[in-house]
């Protein structure tokens, strides 16, 4: 008797939502996923799985543009993402014609809020299993902005976060190795968060990096692989030097 | 075709009617909507004669109006605010229908008002003219009489739209609409410079009026003065156009050529 309910989202005795819970359960066993917000650039970063050999990498994009300078990344169940970016896209596109005026990442990220929330109220229907992460540029005053929703559609803004599988490890090291950065340094920060739970190397990492005036840029193979090294070479000799000067006395 | 009804209601804020997910946001109007005739047109729309213009230039926007409402051959006001303050920053012209007017602009003031408090940014007059747009399409062929002139001032400077009934909108410097435009744009286009000072703008503005008045019967009463700039809107004047005839063209006494005199007699 006690169990029925929470086949349906309504409450339960002790004021939860479980269907809600359960999505952020499923949203805890998607792939890791890191946004880092700079001055100038928003990185994006996802855990890919090993990538199947006959797979085509190119079709599953985990890192999406929603418009022109607005992109999106999530954990969770891709198949809802695909949902849940579609409507967004529409909205982007719908704001454009009704104000003539593109979306701001604030704006968007309201609209994804509330269409996860939509499904948190309604009979017949379960949530959408996935957190996103939204990156933009205000389109007049440039400000770079990152904000993050979750099942329940609620959302905030964030300098640096981090979803889905290990996301805990994650965010304890950027918070604490945040600081304001930009371009290449911003990209860094990323990656170096999403290597703490990720077996490193650039065919397990997929980067995006946003900027105001080129927009989204995927970062192929080659480029994150010349970053990782990059970030493990200085990351060895910040080990020697630890090791290092105790030897001198 | 699917009527925009999110003037006659509550915003929904995501989706519009057919949703299944909130049935209570979709309800349509319960009355139904007469098809256009020439009827419609004619009845009752006391405001068609009239003169209305705005202009941009290099400080903000200049709007004015005449204030006669005519039935026919009938003055039926002299004092009727053709002038609409959407809200502090933007104003709406009065042209065509009174009523359909002043309830579509005070309907556009209210999205206004609820995009603001929902992105904490003013909306465009770009935007607001858009809105008004798509709501007047929306009706189109259903008897709405609207010609409007959107003038306001946002984040990229002064703007100015003219919207209609027919669901035209057009971006412009230049304005005039109602029966006494084509007096008002020869004056208003033979004065303009957009190096203007707010002083002499007002003045051209004010001089375009009073010369429609005075030419187009439907058009009378109080010529306002309005202007838009960085901090909101302004009414700069309001004068009779019987005085402004004065003040144009002050009475000369002239030389007496012959007196009339008393004829004796029965």
């Amino acid at each position: 008797m006690a169990r029925y309910d929470r086949a349906i989202t309504v409450f339960s005795p002790d004021g939860h939502l479980f269907q809600v819970e359960y999505a952020l359960e499923a949203v805890r066993k998607g792939n890791a996923a890191v946004g880092v917000r700079g001055t100038d650039t928003i990185v994006l970063g996802v855990e890919k799985k090993s990538t199947v050999k006959l797979q085509d990498s190119r079709s599953v994009r985990k890192i999406v543009s929603l418009d022109n300078h607005i992109a999106l990344a999530c954990a969770g169940l891709k198949a809802d993402a695909r949902v849940l970016i579609n409507r967004a896209r529409i909205e982007c596109q719908s704001h454009r014609l009704t104000v003539e005026d593109p979306v701001t990442v604030e704006y968007i990220t309201r609209y994804i809020a509330g269409l996860q929330q939509k499904y948190t109220q309604s009979g017949g229907v379960r949530p959408f299993g996935l957190s996103t992460l939204i990156v933009g540029f205000d389109p007049y005053t440039g400000v770079p902005s990152l904000y993050q929703t979750d099942p329940s559609g609620t959302f905030s803004a964030w300098k640096a976060n981090a979803t889905g599988r290990n996301s805990n490890s994650m965010r304890e090291f950027l918070e604490k190795n945040y600081k304001e950065t930009s371009g290449q340094e911003t990209i860094k920060l990323a990656i170096r968060a999403l290597l703490e739970v990720v077996e490193s190397g650039g065919k397990n990492i997929e980067v995006a990096v946003m900027t105001r005036e080129k927009g989204l840029k995927q970062l192929d193979e080659a480029e994150i692989d010349a970053m990782v090294a990059e970030i493990e070479a200085k990351k060895a000799a910040a080990e020697a030097a630890k090791k290092g000067p105790p030897k001198e006395t | 075709m699917k009527l925009d009804t999110s003037g006659l209601e509550s915003t929904s804020p995501f989706f519009g009617s057919g949703d299944e997910l909130c049935p209570e946001l979709s309800a349509a109007p319960s009355f139904s909507l007469p098809l256009s005739t020439d009827d419609t047109k004619a009845t009752l729309k006391h405001a068609k004669g009239t003169t209305t213009l705005a202009f941009i230039f290099k400080e903000g926007v200049m709007v004015a109006a005449d204030s006669r409402a005519s039935m026919g051959g009938y003055i039926s006001s002299q004092s009727v605010k053709k002038i609409i303050e959407i809200n502090p920053y933007m104003l709406g012209t009065m042209a065509g229908g009174a009523a359909d007017c002043q309830f579509w602009h005070r309907n556009l003031g209210i999205k206004c008002r609820l995009h603001e408090l929902a992105n904490k940014r003013r909306i465009s007059v770009t935007g607001a003219s858009k809105l008004l747009a798509n709501i007047l399409y929306s009706y189109r062929g259903m008897g709405l009489s609207v010609g409007t002139m959107i003038a306001g001032w946002d984040e990229t400077g002064p703007g100015l739209y003219y919207v209609d009934s027919e669901g035209g909108r057009l971006k412009g410097t230049r304005f005039s609409v109602g029966s006494g435009s084509p007096y008002a744009y020869g004056v208003l286009d033979s004065g303009y410079k957009f190096d203007m000072s707010i002083e002499e703008a007002a003045e051209l503005a004010r001089r375009a009026i009073y010369h429609a008045t005075f030419r187009d019967a439907a058009s009378g009463g109080v010529a306002s003065v309005y202007y838009v700039g960085p901090n909101g809107w302004k009414k700069l004047s309001g004068d009779d156009v019987g005085e402004l005839h004065y003040h144009y063209y002050p009475v000369t006494p002239s030389t007496v050529e012959q007196e009339m005199a008393e004829v004796a007699g029965a």
